[in-house]
């Protein structure tokens, strides 16, 4: 690490990403693996390779728009860029560091919406019952996008091949999931 | 010995084939597999994109369930679970801080002494060796196998395979008889968890997996993930949309595959479930 030394210190963003996703920002040389290699690069508002450069500045306006990007949600976190950056970068990690903060922030992106409406219906289910309840899935998701037509043919389809279970299983110890959301839970301090 | 079997959620549903597979071919070969009692869901990408303790806790207590059963070894046959299962194993023997923090969380002792096996580590270690002489319907198919993205990245924490041009999946359905093609998309990402939310970039991006099998000659598309599963066969319609013709390549669990191999029953092994038709 001592060649790293050379870069200018690290912003407030730049140390808890190192802190929290071993992650150095000043560390990428800029070859664009990430990007190229990056399925839904061309979806996003900035590709990897850039949402590094727009870190690495320290300007504080640059890093702002990184939290407020739809890039850090539409991540599928697949892991190609970190296969394959020559510099060991653990992007998937950082993006994941970068949602945490945009969400306790409040600078989640408009359109990324319906991706964290679905991320969240998936909690709840979870939360609730210990395991995914896919129905419940379908008509929370719904209830909090009002894409009520979305999807419509496809349970019906998934029903008649056995695929959904009516009814949610529900595990014994539901008491011990609920106390791991809660003390988990970023507005709970202990 | 007893293996020990985390079926995950998607197991218990949508994917209900995959699990129907898996205990089939393990009862063909004598393998006692017991269920983790209690488990929970291992959190997905929904835990990690929006709560980093949160998705270590939920993998952690089904790994301390599995330790207070006895259980030394278990199989995780969806490879998202595994995944999440194998990082959060390997943080937390990274950091004894955290690892006490989750056990605190969690109210539940954790040691990290189970060894994980993802599906085609499971079929190596107990089946392969077996398989000769028990293949009575070889799989004779041209066949891609489709890793995706989360049986072999990060190599740096799974440590299986290779992450470029993986080669296990292709040994496995050789053996079963099959010819595995050479093609472009083994490691590339379904779209996975976006399916619901953003289903037209699922559509693009299983549309250039499938695609790509098409062009080069394969009949079948073997996979060991649910997500990829249920993204290929579930999503073909705008799959097709997206490739702009209609293609009825069928997509199998390696474990269907392997089973019909070695002549187990289709309904057994859960071939009806499926919404691009099995024909093989």
């Amino acid at each position: 690490m001592s060649s790293d030394n050379h870069h200018s210190a690290l912003t407030e963003l730049g140390t808890e990403l190192l802190e929290q996703s071993d992650v150095k920002v000043t560390r990428c040389y800029q070859c664009g693996k990430c990007t190229a290699g990056c399925p839904l690069a061309l979806e996003m508002d900035y590709p990897p390779s850039m949402v590094m450069r727009m870190l690495q500045t320290g300007n504080p306006a640059l890093e702002e728009k990184v939290l407020r990007s739809f890039t850090i949600w539409v991540c599928l976190t697949c892991e190609m860029c970190f296969a394959r950056c020559p510099m060991s970068i653990d992007i998937p990690k950082m993006m994941d560091q970068l949602r945490q903060k945009a969400l306790l922030e409040k600078k989640v992106n408009r359109k990324a919406k319906e991706i964290i409406a679905f991320h969240k219906s998936f909690l709840d289910s979870i939360r609730y019952t210990g395991r995914l309840y896919e129905i419940g899935l379908f008509v929370d998701y719904k209830a909090r996008t009002l894409k009520i037509l979305d999807d419509m043919a496809l349970a019906p389809a998934m029903l008649k091949r056995g695929k959904l279970n009516i009814f949610p299983e529900m595990i014994k110890d539901r008491s011990g999931i609920a106390s791991i959301f809660r003390k988990t839970s970023k507005k709970h301090k202990d | 010995m007893t293996l020990g079997f985390y079926p995950g959620c998607s197991l218990k549903g949508s994917s209900r084939e995959y699990a129907e597979s898996v205990l089939a071919v393990a009862k063909a070969f004598d393998i006692a597999i017991e269920e983790i009692q209690d488990w929970n869901c291992c959190g997905a990408t929904a835990a990690h994109n929006m709560n980093r303790e949160l998705s270590l806790a939920l993998p952690a207590r089904i790994l301390s369930l599995a330790e207070k059963q006895g259980l030394s070894e278990i199989v995780v046959p969806c490879a998202a679970c595994y995944s999440r299962l194998t990082v959060t194993q390997h943080e937390l023997a990274a950091d004894q801080t955290l690892k006490a923090r989750i056990s605190e969380v969690n109210g539940m002792e954790y040691k990290g002494s189970v060894t994980i096996l993802n599906i085609i580590q499971m079929l190596d270690k107990y089946i392969t060796p077996r398989l000769e002489g028990k293949v009575v319907k070889p799989f004779n198919k041209k066949v891609a196998c489709y890793y995706g993205c989360l049986l072999v990245r990060p190599h740096e924490i799974l440590k299986f395979d290779r992450e470029e041009d993986p080669q296990s999946m292709d040994e496995l359905m050789l053996k079963a008889g099959a010819t595995p093609i050479d093609w472009a998309f083994k490691t590339e990402c379904c779209g996975a968890g976006l399916s619901v939310s953003r289903t037209h970039s699922v559509g693009k991006l299983s549309g250039l997996i499938v695609g790509d099998a098409k062009d080069r000659g394969a009949e079948a598309i073997i996979v060991a993930c649910p997500m990829c599963h249920s993204n290929l066969d579930m999503r073909r319609k705008e799959i097709n949309e997206y490739l702009g013709e209609k293609v009825d390549i069928p997509v199998l669990y390696v474990t269907q595959a392997l089973g019909l191999a070695i002549g187990l029953d289709k309904k057994e092994l859960g071939l009806n479930r499926h919404f691009v038709k099995v024909t093989v």
